[in-house]
């Protein structure tokens, strides 16, 4: 569609966002366990606490803090029917759009992104407000997930009571 | 180890209900709780008064603020104060957060160091002891205002037990050892077990979730749902090699003045200092240091209760402290009676060694908090419960378990501890008999 070539190694914003937009669209779909395929077995999902974005899992206390064990646990949990909270499965919709390639250096790239995430269930409507942090790693087939930072704007959880459900 | 020290006040010695919301039948070894309790404003606002208004509550912990001039603000007890450390006498004040002269919050930020509070809108400046100290235009005003006295109000009453600062409303409540009355020695267990000196770390769990406060209260000390409820919680120990042989077993205690605890061994380990495959193989030989240690400065006795038993305390009528997996301080309070605000904060031992801290926080979010596997499932089961209530039909929860039998963990002494205290210091606003 232009008239040079990007380079080989070059990484497009496009690339990034719709690899995003999937991974979007596997939560929204509740496919879990297709997401969890996305992150590499050194993988980590954090989420910190409202008060303490900047946190450091190793002193602070975070929301999640989850090594790829502790995810496909979580994705486990999710899919049972013994998530009390999350049994039925709200209905979700993540959002993701201020997207910017921090680092494109090379096959690994940092990545940052607003998101909001809507929860929707029985009747009671939540939304989560936040910058994501991803690392991103390129591979043949294309993205794997290295980090996923979720960072929430909201001041505390008053509104939305947890984080159940992925962000 | 029952006790009943309940410090009796004048004041309190007021008429009791004649058809109490609480139905405590030792007899029949029945004992019941109106819902009401949980959804009538009528009941709320009472409780407002009479509980709130008239017990020790938490505040924060005193390692919050290390040196002078360090403050946190937070509401307590639905009022925004805020508590900072005096410059000039390193004391732990406890302010109402409101000018002086005409009400704005003088102190504005979460958080943070100062030597004066100046409330933006006039510019009336308070030093961290709470002298007033400036006053735009001091000359305007006739003699009539005495400056000395227009300090920042101090909350009526404020006493910290080991590095927990409590404060009270009610100039004439009991000093607080009186009215911890035997949680001391349960609060001892849980600093003592972590050597002795404890902090605050950083990172707050604030939520609200749909339920009346009091079935926090139960769900907090609660044995008996533990592994209907949390099953994926017991699961996911599984999967890491954790043997769930022995399960949850010991016993519940009546602490006096409405506090309670649960004691039990329990599948999971313990920080301090009960080893587990979660924590992995290289901090064996931490935790086994750290329990010779324990047992060293308290024998062995005290060392096993400190390393291998969980403890889920109430203090009443608002704090938790939970020494279970990790340890967490929870207080909580109703601006509403399907309405809880809580706030969270993970208790640990000063200067831990960098590996044992990251498993205390690992073992923490992994049960506690709103994205833990446990605590969204507790939350679902309260709201559930004050759905409940709505349908109608049946006006009374059982609270009944174990009556008939030396009280274990999964019963439900510790409850009617609280369930007591609470009939009794509502007294006649507790009444069905003048209930709509």
């Amino acid at each position: 569609m232009t008239a040079i070539a990007p380079k080989k190694q070059a990484i497009s914003r496009q690339q990034i966002e719709d690899f995003l937009y999937a991974e979007a669209a596997l939560l929204d779909a509740w496919q879990l366990d297709d997401w969890l395929l996305l992150f590499d077995e050194d993988a980590k999902y954090e989420v910190p606490c409202n008060d303490a974005v900047d946190a450091d899992p190793a002193h602070d206390l975070m929301l999640v803090d989850d090594n790829y064990t502790r995810l496909a646990a979580r994705v486990d949990r999710l899919n049972s029917r013994r998530a009390h909270r999350e049994y039925p499965h709200s209905r979700t919709n993540h959002q993701v759009f201020n997207v910017r390639v921090a680092h494109g250096s090379g096959d690994d790239v940092s990545v940052t992104a607003s998101f909001t995430v809507w929860r929707f269930r029985m009747g009671r409507s939540s939304c989560y407000v936040g910058r994501y942090r991803y690392r991103l790693r390129r591979d043949h087939s294309g993205f794997r997930i290295a980090a996923k930072r979720a960072e929430l704007d909201m001041t505390d959880l008053r509104s939305v009571g947890d984080v159940a459900i992925i962000l | 180890m029952s006790t009943n020290v309940q410090a009796r006040r004048p004041e309190e010695a007021e008429a009791a209900a004649q058809l109490p919301l609480v139905n405590d039948d030792p007899a029949a070894q029945r004992f019941r709780v109106h819902r009401t309790a949980m959804t009538s404003p009528r009941f709320h606002r009472a409780e407002i008064e009479r509980i709130f208004a008239k017990s020790w509550l938490y505040v924060g912990h005193e390692s919050e603020i290390p040196q002078p001039g360090d403050f946190v603000r937070r509401p307590v007890g639905g009022r925004p104060i805020f508590m900072v450390r005096g410059v000039k006498t390193g004391n732990v004040n406890v302010f109402h957060n409101t000018c002086t002269h005409r009400g704005a919050l003088v102190c504005r930020q979460e958080s943070g160091n100062s030597k004066v509070f100046r409330c933006f809108y006039h510019a009336w400046t308070f030093d961290s002891e709470g002298q007033l100290k400036g006053v735009p235009g001091r000359d305007a005003y006739a003699g009539g205002v005495n400056f000395a006295e227009l300090g920042l109000k101090r909350v009526a009453r404020v006493e910290s037990y080991r590095g927990f600062v409590f404060a009270s409303f009610d100039p004439g409540i009991v000093d607080l050892p009186s009215y911890l009355a035997d949680a001391k020695d349960y609060i001892d267990l849980v600093i003592d077990g972590c050597g002795g000196s404890v902090e605050m770390v950083r990172g707050t769990n604030q939520y609200s979730f749909g339920a009346n406060w009091k079935l926090l209260v139960e769900n907090s000390i609660d044995g008996y749902h533990a592994e209907s409820t949390h099953d994926t919680y017991f699961k996911y120990l599984v999967s890491i090699g954790t043997d769930l042989h022995g399960g949850v077993s010991g016993r519940a205690i009546d602490l006096g003045n409405g506090h309670a605890v649960i004691e039990y061994s329990s599948p999971w380990g313990r920080p301090v200092a009960k080893w587990e495959p979660l924590f992995g193989e290289d901090a064996r030989t931490e935790i086994d240091r750290l329990r010779s240690d324990l047992v060293a400065r308290h024998g062995e006795d005290r060392a096993h209760t400190m390393a291998e038993v969980n403890r889920n305390m109430l203090i009443y009528p608002n704090l938790i402290i939970n020494d279970i997996m990790a340890v967490t301080v929870r207080t909580f309070y109703p601006p509403a009676p399907g309405v809880v605000d809580v706030t969270a904060w993970e208790l640990a031992p000063v200067n831990e060694l960098p590996s044992l801290r990251e498993r205390r926080l690992d073992s923490f979010l992994t049960f506690l908090g709103p994205g833990g596997f446990a605590t969204p499932d507790d939350l679902e089961a309260l709201e559930s419960c004050q759905q409940g209530f709505t349908s109608g039909g049946v006006e009374w929860n059982d609270i009944s378990r174990g009556m008939g039998r030396s009280p274990m963990a999964n019963d439900e002494e510790q409850m009617r501890a609280f369930w007591r205290r609470w009939q009794h210091q509502m007294g006649a606003a507790a009444d069905l008999a003048g209930a709509q």
